[in-house]
């Protein structure tokens, strides 16, 4: 018995939960939207999301081999990152877009910082940047739901943007609409049901907790509602903000990313609420109708400063 | 804090039973937080009778240790030891006899109110008595605080997995308890007496309230949680005050002691009996059946758990201690000793080795920490050799409970890392 003890510091138990483990139960909180992507765009949404997924866990193998480490595309993290890739594009976009932002989000936004738990920008949202500046057209021409052609429709925030429609009857779509995906949009973002079942799952298995989708939503709501009409102070459309874009898809999956955003309960709710913000000022007063992209993406260079300056108190110290 | 399996159905109602006298034990020099015994009483071949002192010191920070059974000293030299790899050690082989020393006769009651304080801190140390929830810290100084102490806590929360022999001494040992607490009580003073108890502990919570009736102590029913039962959160959840950073508990007149520190007290006053001998749980999957049992000192890992088996699998590591704290030996013939809380036998199933990963920043070890540290940070600044980084992230606060590392998804060996830096700290400041 003797020499095959096995000696270890303590702890000499764990929790069974591991990286693996958390990263494909996103996977699996991601599937609703993806079935529902193609049961509203149909079969063009399976291919790029296939391209997706397959660019991103390829180019995270081959990375890996070339510098001769253990590929790791096991661990789920490639495969979420390709899935969130393709959520935030077009329906029918041309399948090498697709690839083109996977490579582009595992080579330069993971691979480039050190992989997995280096990078400092949320890579499916930094390949979706790079496509916007790259292949801008590619990336607004959305499709209209349930037709299963390349029949173009402009989003609801695109054509408020542009001035082509003030409020929900202009529109054309009720609220029920919005929240079951019947609009245009990115083939990921637009069913807010299926969404929001993959984040109740995560809340329930302890994976994700409130604080940073409540309080970026809440904010989006507050703002827009207090800043969002151009008629005057508190006549914005709360509900209309929350159910449109890619805000609940963004809150809910991107926002909540562990590396990109702080580690603390506290910093959490900051994030969010400075998330909340950006977008709430990008879809009132800039240039693009969406801002949940690149509002993450800021918050996300400010992580490691709200974790600097937001601690837990320490027991004993006054 | 955060509630972990306990495994403490295995042995919660099995009584205290006295474990097979040894044949042969073996004594270490080092059974207490301070420094290694150099003044040995005993040369081999001498003959010793159970109780009678072996070693001790002049000065410093010792407790002195006595034979925990009748025979002759076969040899002193080093031996395996639980906590420091091998240790200088006193072994005796008995003479199946178990003969006790004159000396251990009762006190009658009348003898023991005459006593002094000073008297009774004397007996503790004479005793050899130490912290025994795992600390090891010699008594008698705790009982000669700097301050006055207003608030005296006895510690029953026992948080750590697996144990439960301060649960047993809880419910069986509740007179001897309370004798312990009145001695302590006529040392130090204290305006308030507190029992901590976790409540998954109903039993023990029935018997100590019981007891203590008419004695106007409180006894307050905690949270079960890990790790509830460390000196600094046991005081915070009695007393709703926290130790200052880089205090003792004293400084803010408080004294914690474990139940069965109390209880040798009460023996060692009442028996006139020294500390050879304590309970402590025996438990593991590999165990068929595990046991809380009253082990003389000095007695080889090995004959516990033969008292124990038979075995149902092959034990892939024995920790000695709760599986949060312990220490895995190398070895099953190493000797229990004063701090020994208890023996596991775990296999595979309880403990997958895996890979050390990544941290993703997920924030479990932030989350949990007890003390309200960033470990996952302080050894992120450790492993880029910043010792003065983790030093300002409070790494010399951390409390080695282990819980960062039992909650990181990514197994990452953050208590690990923290205390080897203290290790490497303290050194750097003794320069």
């Amino acid at each position: 018995m003797a020499d095959k003890l096995f000696v270890a510091h303590a702890p000499h138990m764990h929790k069974t939960e591991s990286i693996a483990g958390i990263m494909w139960r996103v996977n699996l909180a991601l599937i609703p939207s993806g079935l529902v992507a193609l049961f509203i765009f149909g079969p063009a949404a399976l291919w790029v999301m296939a391209s997706g997924v397959l660019a991103a866990v390829g180019t995270e193998a081959f990375i890996q081999k070339a510098r001769g480490q253990k590929v790791t595309v096991s661990d789920g993290s490639a495969f979420m990152t390709g899935l969130l890739v393709a959520y935030n594009l077009p329906a029918h976009c041309p399948i090498w877009v697709a690839a083109a932002g996977s490579i582009f989000a595992i080579a330069i936004a993971k691979q480039a910082f050190g992989g997995l738990g280096r990078n400092i920008f949320n890579p499916a949202l930094a390949g979706r940047a790079f496509l916007v500046a790259a292949w801008p057209k590619y990336m607004t021409t959305f499709t209209k739901p349930f037709v299963y052609d390349a029949v173009t429709q402009a989003t609801p925030l695109s054509l408020i943007k542009e001035g082509k429609a003030s409020g929900m009857v202009d529109l054309g779509l009720s609220y029920w609409d919005l929240f079951i995906g019947n609009r245009g949009g990115s083939l990921g973002e637009v069913c807010i049901l299926a969404l929001l079942l993959g984040g109740v799952y995560l809340l329930c298995r302890g994976i994700i907790t409130w604080h940073t989708p409540v309080s970026f939503i809440a904010t989006v709501a507050v703002f827009m509602w207090a800043f969002g009409s151009p008629e005057g102070l508190f006549r914005g459309d709360a509900l209309f903000q929350i159910l449109s874009g890619g805000l609940v898809l963004g809150a809910v999956f991107m926002a909540t990313d562990y590396v990109t955003s702080p580690v603390t309960k506290k910093g959490q709710v900051i994030f969010g609420i400075c998330c909340g913000l950006l977008t709430g000022v990008i879809r009132r007063w800039g240039g693009y109708p969406e801002g949940v992209c690149y509002s993450i993406l800021v918050m996300n260079a400010a992580a490691p400063l709200i974790d600097r300056f937001v601690q837990k108190r320490r027991y004993g110290v006054a | 804090m955060v509630r972990i399996e306990e495994h403490k159905h295995l042995t919660e109602n099995k009584p205290i039973e006295q474990a097979v006298l040894p044949a042969r034990v073996v004594i270490p020099l080092l059974q207490h937080l301070g420094k290694t015994l150099d003044r040995v009483l005993v040369k081999p071949q001498d003959h010793v009778r159970r109780g009678e002192c072996l070693a001790t010191s002049d000065k410093g920070v010792f407790a002195p240790v006595h034979a925990s059974i009748s025979g002759t000293v076969s040899q002193i030299a080093d031996f395996p030891h639980p906590v420091s790899g091998f240790c200088r050690a006193i072994e005796i082989e008995g003479d199946g006899k178990d003969e006790a020393l004159d000396t251990m006769k009762p006190r009658t009651s009348d003898e023991v109110a005459r006593l002094t304080a000073a008297e009774l801190r004397a007996i503790v140390f004479e005793s050899g008595i130490v912290g025994l929830g795992g600390a090891t810290f010699p008594a008698h100084i705790k009982l000669a605080p700097a301050k006055p102490i207003e608030d005296f806590i006895v510690n029953g929360a026992e948080c750590e997995p697996y144990l439960t022999a301060d649960n047993r001494l809880l419910i069986e040992k509740s007179r001897e308890i309370v004798d312990g607490i009145k001695l302590v009580a006529r040392i130090i003073q204290p305006k308030n007496i507190s029992i901590a108890i976790e409540n998954n502990k109903p039993q023990a919570i029935r018997c100590m309230r019981e007891a203590v009736k008419s004695l106007g102590w409180r006894v307050v029913v905690l949270k079960t949680a890990y790790p509830q039962g460390g000196e600094k959160q046991v005081i915070k959840s009695c007393l709703r005050r926290e130790v200052p950073s880089g205090k003792l508990p004293f400084d803010i007149g408080v004294l914690v002691h474990n139940v069965g520190t109390v209880v040798a007290i009460a023996e060692a006053v009442y028996l006139r009996k020294p500390l050879y001998e304590r309970v402590m749980t025996v438990s593991g999957a590999c165990l068929e059946n595990p046991k809380n049992l009253l082990v003389r000192l000095g007695t080889l890992v090995e004959d516990l758990l033969k008292q124990c088996g038979p075995m149902t699998r092959e034990p892939k590591r024995i920790i000695m201690g709760g599986p949060m704290m312990g220490i895995a030996q190398f070895t099953p013939q190493t000797p229990v000793i004063k701090g020994t809380s208890g023996i596991l036998a775990l296999d595979e199933a309880e403990e997958k080795e895996q890979e050390e990963s990544f941290c993703v920043r997920c924030g479990a070890c932030v989350e949990n920490c007890p003390i309200g540290l960033n470990p996952g940070l302080i050894a992120l600044a450790i492993a880029k050799g910043r010792l003065d980084l983790a030093e300002s992230y409070g790494i010399m606060d951390c409390i080695e409970c282990g819980l960062c590392a039992y909650v990181c998804p990514g197994r990452r060996h953050i208590v690990q890392a923290i205390k080897a830096a203290k290790l490497k700290i303290r050194k750097q400041q003794n320069k």
